[in-house]
C-alpha cells in the first residue's frame, strides 16, 4: 500500500514537471497550431543556464530558477521575431522540417560547449533526501516540485480565465481576423505567449535536471514526451495537458516500477491506443483546425 | 468522354520517358567504373534513394507526413538480419523480397492507424511506432542482439552465383538493379490512374472523395507499398553491411530521410535519388570539417531549406540545366521540374 503511494507521489511529480515541460507546446501547438519540435531545445537551454549558474558561478539554486526562466523567454522572444514568424502560415512539412532543424544544430551546439556527459546542479541541502509522512516516503526535492508546478498550474488557469491577457489570447487564438478586427494586436499576444511557454520550458528543464536527467540530447529524448502531453491532452484547454501530464507521468512511473522490463513500451502503447480512441485526444475539441 | 480522353492523354504523355532520364540512369550506372574504388559509399547512396523513394511516395504523393519511417527500414533490416543468420533463407534475393513483404504487413496494419486523424496525429503515430518497436527490439535482446546489433552475419551468394566480395562491388552492383527495378514499379505507380488518384487526394482529400476516390483505401494502399520500399532499402542495408543494430529505428534516420527527400524535391520520384547524391557528400564534407559535430550542419541546411523556401531553391538548381537545354536544344523542355508543394 505504502509503495502505491510512493509510486503516486513519484508520478504526480513527474506528471507536474512535464505539464511545465509541456505547457508552452501545448500553446504553440495545440493552439497556435504551430508544429514546434524544438521545445525541448528552450527546456535543455533554461537547464543548461541553470547549472552554470549554480555549478560555476556559485548561484544560490532558486535564485538561478527565475533567470533560466527569463533567458530562455528571452532566447524564445528572439527566436520568435526572427525566424518563427515567418512559418506560422507554411505548411506542416515545413514546420516540422524547420523545427528539426534547430532541435539538431541546438543538441550539437550545446555537446561542443558543453560536453556530452550528463550534467547535474548542486541542490541545496534542504532539498536533499526524503521524510517519512505515515510510512510513505517523501522526497524533499519532489514535494518542491510538486508545489511549485501546482502554484504555476493554479496561475496559468487563472491567468487564461480571468485576466485581460487571457480572453485576449483565447480570441486571437479562436478568429485571428476577427481578433484582429477588434483592435487586439495578435502577433504581440502570440509573441508574448510564445516567449512564456519558452520560459516556462527553461524552468522545467532546470528542475528536471535532477530527475529527467540532462545531456546534449535532451530536446530529442523527450519531444515524444511533450507530444504525447499535447496530443492525449488535446488543445481546447490547460486542463486537458495538465490531466494529460498527470497520467502520463503516474503511468510511466508504475509501468517502470511494475513492469521494469517493458521500459518505454507501456506509455507508447497507452499514446497509440488513445490516439486511435480519440483522434483529437481525451479532452480535446471535436474539430481540429 | 472528351474529358476522359483528354486526361489519359496528358497522362501518357507525362509518363513518357524523356532523354533527361536515361541519362540519368546511364551516368548512375556508370559510376560503377567512374568511381572504382567507392563502391562502399555509392552503395551507401543507393540504400539511401531507395529509403528515400519510399518516403515520396507517401509525403510528395500522398501527401503524409512522417515522422517514424525508420520503422520499416528498421523491421526490413532486422527480418533480412534474421533470416540469414538463423538460415531460414539463403537465398539474398529472396529473403529481401520476404523482408520487403514482412515491412509491409506492418505498413498495412498501422496504415489503419496513419490515415486516421489529421497531420498532427500522423506525426505523432508515426513516430510513435517508430520508437514503439526501437523499444521492443531493446526488449527482446536475446533475439535481436540488444544494442551490441546482430552479429555474425553471413551472407549466401546471390542467386548462388555472385558472392558478395570485401570491396562491395556485388553489393554494389546488387543494390543498383533492386533500386533500378524499384524505380520502374514505382514510376508505373504513380503514372497510373492509381496515381493520378493519390495527387488528387494530397491536392484535396475533400474534393478527391467527392468525385469518387476512396482516399482512405488509396492511402492505406500507397503507405502499405511504400513500406514495402522501405522495408526493402532496409534489407539492402543488412545484406550489403552484415549487421543490423538499434539504430535502424532511430528518429534521426527518419528525420535525415526528409532532409534528403527536401534537398532533392517531393513528387518526381528523382527527387530522393538526387538528394541521397547530395545529401552524403554534405556529410562527407562535413564529416571532414567537424567529425563529431557535423549534426549542427545538417541541422543548419534544414533551417535554411525552409527559410528560403523549398519552391525556390528547385528554382535555382535548375536554372543552370534549363538554361544549358534551352541554349543548345532549342527548345523550352525542362528538367523535371518538382510539384509544387502544397500545404
Amino acid at each position: 500500500m505504502t509503495t502505491l503511494f510512493t509510486i503516486l507521489f513519484d508520478g504526480v511529480a513527474y506528471g507536474m514537471l512535464l505539464f511545465v515541460l509541456a505547457c508552452g507546446l501545448a500553446v504553440t501547438l495545440g493552439l497556435m497550431n504551430f508544429v514546434n519540435l524544438a521545445h525541448g531545445a528552450f527546456a535543455m537551454a533554461g537547464g543548461y543556464i541553470c547549472a552554470v549558474l549554480v555549478n560555476n558561478s556559485g548561484w544560490p539554486f532558486f535564485a538561478a530558477l527565475p533567470l533560466a526562466f527569463v533567458t530562455a523567454a528571452a532566447i524564445g522572444v528572439a527566436l520568435e521575431r526572427t525566424l518563427y514568424r515567418h512559418l506560422y502560415t507554411r505548411s506542416h512539412l515545413d514546420q516540422v522540417l524547420f523545427t528539426i532543424g534547430l532541435t539538431f544544430m541546438s543538441v550539437a551546439a550545446v555537446d561542443y560547449i558543453m560536453g556530452s556527459s550528463r550534467i547535474f546542479i548542486k541542490l541545496p541541502g534542504a532539498l536533499e533526501g526524503q521524510f517519512d509522512l505515515f510510512g510513505v516516503g517523501i522526497g524533499r526535492y519532489r514535494l518542491m516540485i510538486i508545489v511549485i508546478c501546482g502554484l504555476l498550474t493554479v496561475a496559468l488557469q487563472l491567468v487564461l480565465a480571468k485576466t485581460r491577457f487571457g480572453s485576449r489570447l483565447r480570441a486571437a487564438v479562436d478568429d485571428p481576423r476577427a481578433a484582429s478586427g477588434l483592435g487586439i494586436n495578435v502577433p504581440q499576444v502570440f509573441a508574448f505567449t510564445f516567449a512564456f511557454g519558452c520560459g516556462l520550458a527553461g524552468l522545467g528543464g532546470a528542475l528536471s535536471a535532477e530527475i529527467l536527467g540532462l545531456d546534449p540530447y535532451f530536446p530529442l529524448k523527450f519531444m515524444i514526451y511533450f507530444l504525447i502531453v499535447v496530443t492525449v491532452g488535446g488543445s481546447s484547454s490547460i486542463t486537458g495537458p495538465f490531466l494529460a501530464s498527470l497520467l502520463l507521468g503516474i503511468g510511466d512511473v508504475a509501468g517502470k516500477y511494475y513492469v521494469p522490463k517493458m521500459g518505454p513500451f507501456v506509455i507508447y502503447t497507452i499514446m497509440i491506443v488513445i490516439l486511435i480512441w480519440r483522434p483529437n485526444g481525451l479532452f480535446g475539441r471535436a474539430a481540429a483546425r | 468522354m472528351t474529358a476522359i480522353s483528354d486526361v489519359s492523354f496528358h497522362a501518357i504523355a507525362r509518363a513518357r520517358w524523356r532523354p533527361a532520364e536515361i541519362a540519368f540512369w546511364i551516368l548512375a550506372a556508370s559510376c560503377a567504373f567512374l568511381f572504382p574504388s567507392r563502391y562502399l559509399i555509392m552503395t551507401d547512396i543507393i540504400r539511401l534513394a531507395l529509403f528515400t523513394l519510399s518516403l515520396d511516395l507517401i509525403l510528395g504523393y500522398a501527401g503524409i507526413v512522417s515522422l517514424g519511417h525508420a520503422a520499416f527500414f528498421g523491421v526490413g533490416a532486422y527480418s533480412a538480419g534474421l533470416l540469414a543468420l538463423h538460415g531460414i533463407v539463403n537465398e539474398p534475393v529472396i529473403a529481401l523480397v520476404v523482408a520487403g513483404l514482412i515491412a509491409m504487413v506492418l505498413g498495412f496494419l498501422t496504415s489503419f492507424l496513419v490515415i486516421r486523424g489529421v497531420d498532427l496525429t500522423r506525426l505523432m503515430v508515426t513516430l510513435g511506432i517508430a520508437l514503439l518497436l526501437e523499444a521492443l527490439a531493446e526488449r527482446f535482446s536475446n533475439i535481436t542482439g540488444g544494442t551490441d546489433g546482430l552479429q555474425g552475419i553471413e551472407m549466401q551468394p546471390i542467386l548462388g552465383l555472385f558472392a558478395f566480395d570485401m570491396f562491395g562491388k556485388t553489393g554494389f552492383y546488387y543494390s543498383l538493379i533492386v533500386l533500378f527495378l524499384l524505380f520502374l514499379l514505382a514510376r508505373r505507380i504513380v503514372n497510373s490512374p492509381f496515381g493520378l488518384s493519390l495527387r488528387a487526394i494530397k491536392n484535396n482529400p475533400l474534393r478527391a472523395s467527392a468525385i469518387g476516390v476512396p482516399v482512405n483505401r488509396r492511402l492505406i494502399a500507397i503507405y502499405t507499398v511504400a513500406a514495402f520500399y522501405a522495408g526493402i532499402a532496409g534489407a539492402l542495408f543488412t545484406q550489403t553491411t552484415a549487421l543490423a543494430s538499434l539504430d535502424v529505428f532511430a528518429f534521426e534516420r527518419s528525420a535525415d530521410l526528409m532532409l534528403v527527400l527536401v534537398i532533392g524535391g517531393t513528387g518526381y520520384l528523382y527527387g530522393g535519388l538526387i538528394g541521397a547524391v547530395v545529401f552524403k557528400m554534405l556529410q562527407e564534407l562535413f564529416q571532414t570539417i567537424t567529425p563529431q559535430y557535423w549534426l549542427f550542419w545538417i541541422g543548419l541546411v534544414l533551417v535554411v531549406i525552409v527559410l528560403v523556401g523549398r519552391e525556390r531553391i528547385h528554382r535555382w538548381v535548375l536554372w543552370g540545366p534549363n538554361l544549358v537545354i534551352r541554349q543548345v536544344l532549342g527548345r523550352t523542355a525542362v528538367v523535371a521540374v518538382p510539384e509544387s508543394d502544397a500545404p
